[in-house]
């Protein structure tokens, strides 16, 4: 067996118990989703194996601490601001923009 | 496409390196040997998909590996198998 390639590499380690409890799948999950098949579709990403690379490339604390929808959303934003799609300016005024909106109606 | 390289049955090893990149092949089953149970479509290569297009398309090929030879103090019976699907770039013929 060989060194595992990062905290996703898990297959032969003991996993511990499985969480087999139902959980929803939150409306700004189901946007994340969307968005990543829309990158794809138009071509500003290549393949799931882009966002897979992003994932794989989270340090392990951030692997460990994000959520499935989390690890997506920060790969495809590194990959749109890698590609040139977006700059990371853009991307911090808009989270700026959502967290002052969010605030403004009290659900933040 | 160029013809499939390997052939059903054929004893097959599946290499041990790590590239940097998102590579498919889990760290288990790197260096192992196994035979070839089916020859399986075409797709992007994973590796070039990182800042790419994938290309060229690789075949992939579903591997049978003894789960005896892979696993240390296995548990199961001795005709266990796994099966994995490999790309082509990362076999090459096993004695």
């Amino acid at each position: 067996m060989s060194e595992p390639w990062g905290p996703h590499d898990l297959g032969g380690q003991d996993g511990g118990p499985i969480d087999l409890a139902e959980h929803d799948t939150a409306y700004w999950e189901w946007q994340i989703d969307a968005m990543v098949r829309l990158a794809l579709k138009k071509g500003l990403i290549s393949d799931f194996a882009e966002l897979r690379d992003g994932i794989e490339q989270l340090t392990p604390e951030d692997y460990a601490r994000c959520t499935y929808y989390e690890r997506w959303a920060k790969s495809l934003a590194y990959a749109l601001v890698s590609r040139g799609v977006i700059d990371e300016k853009q991307l911090d005024e808009k989270i700026a923009a959502v967290k002052a909106r969010q605030e403004a109606e009290g659900d933040a | 496409m160029n013809e499939p390289v390997f052939h059903v049955g054929q004893r097959v090893r599946i290499a041990d390196r790590t590239p940097p990149v998102h590579h498919r092949v889990p760290s288990y089953a790197k260096g192992q040997v196994g035979v070839i149970e089916r020859v399986c479509g075409l797709h992007g290569e994973p590796e070039k998909f990182i800042r790419g297009d994938g290309k060229p398309p690789q075949r992939i090929y579903r591997v049978r590996i003894a789960q005896p030879e892979l696993w240390t103090n296995y548990e199961g019976t001795d005709g266990d198998k796994l099966e994995i699907e490999i790309f082509e770039h990362w076999l090459e013929a096993a004695e």
